[in-house]
């Protein structure tokens, strides 16, 4: 527990100490969709709401007065639900969107009020982005998407090359480079959209929902990477996302936004245990419970496994190998059949009998978006873990007592640190 | 009571007469350019001994297809069936006139194409240009044709290029315009130049489809060389036009069969020329 609050204290003396100088900062930004934008921000200044506007004149405002501020190599995460209004904000920053009012400051230097050549010359170098659905160019290979920034910059072939490959391997992609992007698995094509935005070196990386296209599994470990990654390179992200828990995961902050409005800006502890306003108090008050993570959230990878066609011998060596006392079973096609115990394998492997003899077909089974809570009271009545399947028949995951043990504790000390 | 009639047969007519009167000099010397070029693209196919030709374009069949062995021996049997008809230099007669035609068509097209993607206004000037281009019975425009260019293989090159050129721009335009979003504010996001934007991204992503309006373009060109040999295009097309005008079944088929097998070679060329790349 002491650990614990020394990291806080740690995390907030670094933002203290550069909280002088925002790398990004946004001052009263309003955008509005639609033909005649003066009319609905007459109406908006006059104090009408957003419906009352779409009713009048037909615009959409999709950021209302929107101010905030992003420290050096910070973690800044934009969540809310979709048509919030996180995406357009996001996309301000680096004017794919143009905004309609406000300052954007990027080291003090107003990106709304460049020109498209100065705006150029700050999109190459400052900023990087990544997408949702990963936006790779279909018509070139890994490298040549990795190094795309760096070509737009006329950096020499060589060059680029070079840094291509090393920025691949940083990602784990080493040997990728000359693969096209519809070979890859959706992982893989986001390893390569960040690898793209990070070959031009820029200090700030905008991230549009990067992993929600991804597996939960998947997202996990990229999550876990982008982590590590920033770490190492210190760079400042602005991450928008709709799912709460990749914000309290990744976010030195969180701003939480509704209708293009910031609700609450604030540490994942502040936001979790100071709400501001019941619809803040409402998107986070399951947090702690065991009724919003699910089984996706919680399971393990289930290696190894033991193809239905091999023998106990496998599958006792399988076991041995990996010190566990037993296995599941599965078709070619990852249907799972059942599960073998190790000590029932070793008397199969001594009398000769076959896998089907000790097959054990009464698992607790779970869909991946089972809640802990029918989870708990599943694995309470069994002996054995509990197999993840999906709708089509497939082993998902497994879910051990320890690993949900260890998310309740993942959880229960985030909230406990602050209390 | 009854409307005149409006005068619109006899403003064109004043139009064509006018143009011809002011502008006759630039269109005898884009006429004697031309006929040059066919001449000489002419020439240099006939230079080749045939056997030579065909080996090579069952080589470049065989190259572009990756290595389809069926579809190189099928090129190599037709180009031999042409040349054992006695059809040979009339077909690379043929050849050279499509192939000049396609090259000008595209060369107008293609540009345009992407100006259209980028600019509203000139689209929706351009949709009724190019339906009246399609739709417009190619015979009415042989007529000015004629006028300004006279008899010959020049002024079936100029019908065809009108004939030919609204697929190619019209898929051009729409190849561009269907550039997934987001790989558009990829190119923004990286800071891309327009210039950088369009030959990094939007015309390679566009790619398949702008060849196939390459290919669209090529195979309404042959198919104009019998309208084009009745204001004295040579070739095969007016080896089709004699054999109807003597009812030679079997000289109009011969020749009608040789512009097939060509149409067909052509259309194989230009369709594997591309890989085509899934998206996404």
């Amino acid at each position: 527990m002491k650990l614990e609050g020394s990291v806080i204290f740690e995390k907030l003396s670094r933002e203290d100490s550069t909280s002088l100088q925002p790398i990004v900062s946004v001052k009263g930004l309003t955008k509005v969709f639609g033909q005649d934008p003066g009319k609905a921000l007459v109406l908006h200044r006059s104090g009408c709401s957003k419906q009352e506007i779409h009713e009048e004149t037909g615009e959409t405002l999709a950021l209302n007065n929107v101010s905030f501020e992003v420290m050096p190599g910070e973690i800044f995460v934009l969540m809310g639900l979709s048509g919030s209004g996180k995406s357009t904000l996001l996309r301000c920053i680096n004017r794919l969107i143009e905004p309609t009012e406000g300052e954007i400051l990027i080291d003090g230097e107003d990106v709304v009020g460049m020109s498209q050549k100065e705006l150029r010359a700050t999109r190459r170098r400052r900023l990087g982005m990544i997408f949702q659905n990963f936006a790779l160019l279909p018509h070139r290979t890994v490298l040549d998407n990795v190094v795309f920034g760096l070509e737009v910059l006329g950096i020499p072939e060589a060059e680029r090359c070079q840094k291509g490959e090393e920025v691949l391997r940083m990602v784990g992609l080493d040997g990728y480079g000359a693969s096209m992007p519809s070979h890859l698995s959706g992982g893989m094509k986001q390893r390569v959209g960040l690898a793209r935005a990070l070959t031009s070196d820029p200090d700030i990386l905008l991230m549009d929902e990067a992993f929600s296209a991804l597996d939960p599994l998947i997202r996990r470990d990229m999550q876990d990477e982008l982590l590590e990654i920033q770490q190492r390179l210190c760079k400042t992200i602005i991450f928008v996302t709709h799912d709460l828990d990749e914000a309290l995961k990744l976010g030195d902050r969180i701003a939480l936004m509704k209708d293009g409005v910031i609700v609450q800006i604030g540490t994942p502890e502040e936001i979790l245990t100071n709400p501001e306003n019941a619809y803040v108090e409402r998107f986070v008050a399951d947090v702690d419970l065991t009724r919003v993570l699910s089984a996706s959230d919680v399971m393990r990878r289930p290696e190894p496994v033991a193809q239905c066609t091999a023998g106990p011998r496998v599958a006792l060596h399988l076991m041995e190998e990996h010190d566990i006392a037993g296995i599941f079973v599965v078709t070619r096609q990852r249907l799972l059949r059942g599960r073998v115990t190790l000590d029932d394998a070793a008397g199969a492997v001594r009398e000769g009998t076959s896998m089907k003899d000790i097959l054990i077909t009464d698992l607790p089974v779970v869909a991946p978006d089972a809640t802990l809570s029918d989870i708990i009271s599943l694995i309470t009545k069994s002996p054995y873990p509990v197999a993840v399947v999906d709708d089509t028949g497939r082993l998902r995951g497994v879910i051990s007592r320890g690993a949900i043990l260890a998310a309740l504790a993942r959880k229960g000390e985030d909230a406990h640190a602050v209390a | 009571m009854q409307l005149p009639k409006l005068p619109v047969g006899e403003a064109v007519e004043m139009l064509v007469d006018g143009i011809e009167e002011y502008f006759g000099w630039l269109l005898d010397g884009a006429s004697e350019g031309l006929r040059y070029l066919v001449g000489g693209f002419e020439d240099i196919l006939l230079s080749v001994p045939a056997p030579a030709l065909i080996l090579l374009a069952s080589a470049l069949v065989w190259f572009v297809t990756r290595r389809d062995i069926r579809l190189a021996g099928l090129t190599a049997l037709g180009l031999l069936l042409i040349w054992n008809l006695e059809l040979w230099d009339l077909a690379m007669l043929t050849l050279a006139l499509v192939s000049i035609s396609t090259m000008l068509a595209l060369a107008i097209s293609i540009p345009v194409g992407i100006a259209a993607a980028g600019s509203e206004p000139l689209n929706a000037a351009l949709r009724p240009a190019l339906d009246l281009m399609q739709t417009m019975p190619s015979f009415v425009y042989l007529i000015p044709a004629v006028i300004f260019f006279g008899l010959g293989s020049v002024p079936g090159i100029i019908a065809t290029v009108v004939f030919a050129m609204p697929p190619a721009l019209r898929l051009t335009n729409l190849g561009i315009r269907q550039v997934p979003r987001e790989l558009i504010e990829v190119a923004d996001a990286f800071g891309t130049t327009p210039r950088q934007k369009l030959f990094k991204v939007q015309l390679p992503v566009a790619l398949p489809t702008i060849m196939a309006g390459v290919n669209q373009c090529i195979m309404l060109a042959l198919s104009m060389t019998v309208i084009a040999s009745m204001i004295g295009a040579a070739g095969l097309g007016y080896q089709v036009l004699v054999g109807i005008q003597r009812v030679d079944i079997g000289m109009g088929f011969e020749a009608g069969l040789a512009i097939v097998i060509i149409a067909i070679i052509l259309d194989r060329i230009t369709q594997n020329l591309v890989p085509q790349h899934e998206n996404r």
